[in-house]
């Protein structure tokens, strides 16, 4: 880069960090500071109270929580460059980014680029507000794994479609005002039979269970659908493109299940740190079994690559374009490792890591119980391990491109 | 693949033609059957040092490029895809020494004779079967040096020693009082215990206390870039096996044991990607160092272990023969699994500077 161009970038991005600060210091309120928004909305009910509100907007309005989206949807319009300025100031002050859920994981992305110009106006600035909660209308009963096998269908009825059948496993269903769906439009072809819409969680005929899970909690739900209308409008892409618009948004989900803050987030602490709490400790400060301390280190060290990879492939992904191949890597492993951690954290602790409620037990201890049971899951949901297995086989290593 | 400039682009991909073209895996069958104790072409040497890969590290001024350590570690992956026998790695590790330790003088002697391939170099740390840099006994007096290395990479072939001694790194010709006994060992690379007997040695004064640790975390990370090549090669000629072998009418690639097989391998191979690169660049930033370098031979260690035991395993009988190359690979694996720290010592490490 020559120097003069060098120096023009060095001083908009100091611009722009000013810019980022000042915001900070108008309207992050210090009663917030340190608070997470992990999930973003995405579990939990609305009980947002006016100073979370206020944030909220603050944000949203900037579209600053969607930084590089296009500004006329709604989103900040930024590079990825000022998108990172913000981040770490954000992260400086202990802020969170107000904006989340499905919605800007998963869906927004996706419909940026399958969309049409009517929808992406009508659908995205509200995610960039944070206004707007999205589920996930795939799995069905015998739609697992083998996801293409989904029945709900749509009947076309002119003006509209007319949905009937069940999905499962609707992470935070019960609290969604829409739900971007598969469903079958053609029974005689399993992919091309399939398309991608856009359901009201509200419209007459749509009913939603919550199922409790052995962790006690219920962020999943079934939900049901009875001679549900969805007008033309919000069939996104062609009837019949829904497969390749679905598994598209899969990449995305794949990449936020391991590669996105949550998993980061959830391996806080250093588990040799945590060790030493609960563990004997010598004169030298090594804890005493070398058993224990070899598993740690062993973790960690496979840990760390992981950082490392989800770290490249957002590298790569600036240079090449698009959600990498290496999702697949990703999901399979760091949600293997997230899991392995829970498991040895529980060795860690004994029976104070096996509590299920009572004052005896720390916050912490809890919820990593729960979060032990609740991350069986991960390598089940978002196309299960052996479900990755196979596509990394047939897509990267293309083990079955003879046939 | 980490993000690259178009230099690093250019050398790596000079790096991949010259050793697909000039030293695939026959060339190393060759150097094997010459049998000679320093177990490389110095032809094919002379080339490399030509190409400027000696001097990647070494700045500008002393006869280098001074493009740094990922850039050496793109050219030492390559070399070892094809098993490349050469001294570069030693040299280059050893170049890193005299960097970090030695005098303007030293830097001058040295560094340029090194980049142009006319003085190999090696360095010379452990005195037993494992990586132990705490149990160094060897002692200088006098300006004399005195004892006794084991399993010195490319010591037949080195004319500079890089000796590690109770009070630092020494610098050590070949000559009088330095005399060489062959270790053969399963990578039929050069390998040696060396007597010093009173040997004449000059210190590298500078690099402060830790100047012995980060030349082996240099050391760490310029050989999982190897190991990286390594696994690289033997997964996919073994992915490429499977989709030619057909068993059962049908060819291997199709079984999904095998299949979900490769996928393990495949996201191992992505990890110590990750790990290696990480480590390189560690090294060129100067951040964080130690433990980036540990972790990088650490899945070095633990990825290559896997992917050369599986790459016999799903070759099947034909794995196991000597004209087959994959044989190869496990046999080199081993000895670099070995060289600057095991599995369990790096780990160790990684706990320590984890303070646990």
């Amino acid at each position: 880069m020559p120097t003069q161009l060098k120096s023009d970038v060095h001083t908009s991005e100091d611009a722009f960090r000013t810019e980022v600060r000042q915001f900070l210091a108008t309207n992050f309120p210090d009663e917030l500071k340190g608070t997470g928004n992990m999930m973003a909305g995405l579990d939990g009910p609305t009980d947002e109270n006016p100073v979370q509100k206020k944030w909220r907007e603050a944000v949203g309005g900037r579209g600053w929580g969607t930084p590089t989206w296009p500004k006329e949807y709604g989103g900040g319009g930024l590079t990825k460059g000022q998108a990172r300025i913000i981040e770490h100031e954000f992260a400086k002050v202990g802020a969170y980014n107000p904006i989340g859920g499905m919605g800007v994981m998963m869906f927004g992305p996706t419909l940026l680029e399958y969309g049409d110009e009517r929808q992406k106006l009508e659908h995205i600035p509200p995610i960039c507000r944070g206004e707007i909660r999205w589920c996930q209308g795939y799995s069905e009963p015998n739609a697992g794994s083998d996801l293409a096998n989904l029945q709900t269908f749509a009947v076309d009825k002119g003006d509209h479609y007319l949905i009937n059948g069940q999905k499962t496993w609707t992470s935070g269903g019960q609290w969604a005002d829409k739900c971007f769906a598969i469903v079958r439009t053609d029974r005689s072809d399993k992919h091309k039979g399939i398309s991608f819409m856009l359901i009201d969680m509200d419209a007459p005929g749509v009913e939603v269970r919550p199922i409790t899970m052995i962790s006690g909690t219920s962020p999943f739900c079934e939900t049901f659908f009875t001679d549900v209308k969805v007008p033309k409008e919000n069939l996104v892409g062609k009837e019949g493109q829904g497969w390749t618009i679905g598994k598209r948004l899969l990449q995305h989900e794949r990449t936020n299940i391991s590669g996105g803050g949550r998993l980061a987030g959830m391996m806080g602490q250093s588990l040799g740190d945590i060790a030493k709490k609960y563990c004997e400790t010598g004169g030298d400060g090594a804890l005493v079994n070398k058993v224990l301390r070899d598993k740690i280190a062993d973790l960690e060290i496979r840990w760390n690559s992981f950082l490392l990879t989800a770290r490249r492939a957002v590298e790569e992904s600036k240079t090449q374009g698009g959600v990498s191949e290496i999702s697949s890597v990703l999901k399979k492993v760091g949600t293997k490792l997230a899991q392995d951690r829970s498991e040895l954290l529980i060795e860690i602790r004994g029976f104070q890591g096996l509590g299920w409620e009572g004052d005896e037990f720390g916050d912490d201890e809890l919820e990593d119980v729960r979060g032990w049971l609740f991350g069986k899951a991960a390598t089940i949901y978002g196309g299960s391990t052996e479900v990755q297995n196979n596509i990394i086989a047939k897509r990267v290593l293309g083990m079955l491109d003879h046939q | 693949m980490a993000v690259l400039s178009e230099e690093q682009e250019m050398l790596r991909n000079m790096a991949r033609d010259w050793a697909t073209k000039e030293s695939p895996v026959s060339e190393f069958r060759k150097v094997r059957a010459a049998g000679q104790p320093q177990a490389y072409n110095a032809d094919a040497y002379a080339a490399m040092a030509e190409m400027g890969w000696v001097g990647i590290i070494i700045p500008e001024a002393h006869g280098g490029s001074d493009f740094g350590f990922l850039s050496a570690g793109l050219v030492v992956e390559e070399l070892g895809k094809t098993l490349t026998a050469s001294p570069l790695v030693a040299t280059t590790i050893a170049a890193s020494a005299i960097l970090l330790g030695g005098s303007d003088e030293q830097k001058a002697k040295w560094l340029p004779r090194l980049a142009s391939g006319e003085t190999v170099a090696t360095l010379a740390v452990e005195e037993g079967t494992h990586c132990d840099p705490s149990a160094i006994e060897t002692s200088v007096s006098g300006g004399k040096l005195t004892g006794k290395k084991a399993f010195v990479h490319e010591a037949h072939g080195a004319s500079l020693f890089v000796v590690a001694a109770k009070d630092g790194l020494y610098l050590v010709e070949k000559g009088d009082g330095v005399s060489l006994t062959t270790r053969k060992l399963t990578d039929q690379r050069s390998h040696a215990d060396i007597q010093f007997a009173g040997a004449a040695a000059e210190k590298l004064e500078g690099g402060g206390d830790s100047l012995l640790g980060d030349v082996l975390d240099r050391a760490r990370v310029l050989s999982a870039a190897e190991m990286l090549g390594m696994a690289q090669a033997v997964f996919d000629t073994t992915l490429d096996y499977l989709k030619q072998r057909v068993q059962f009418n049908q060819v291997l690639a199709t079984f999904q044991a095998l299949q979900h097989r490769m996928a393990d391998l495949f996201a191992d191979l992505t990890q110590m990607r990750s790990a290696v690169e990480a480590g390189l660049q560690a090294v060129d930033s100067g951040f964080g160092v130690a433990r980036a370098a540990t972790i990088a031979k650490a899945e070095a260690n633990r990825v290559l272990h896997a992917i050369s035991n599986q790459g016999i395993q799903l070759h099947g009988g034909i794995g196991m023969t000597d004209e087959f190359n994959v044989g190869f690979y496990l046999k080199r694996a081993r000895v670099l699994e070995a060289s600057w720290g095991s599995s369990s010592y790096l780990k160790d490490r990684f706990a320590r500077l984890s303070g646990y």
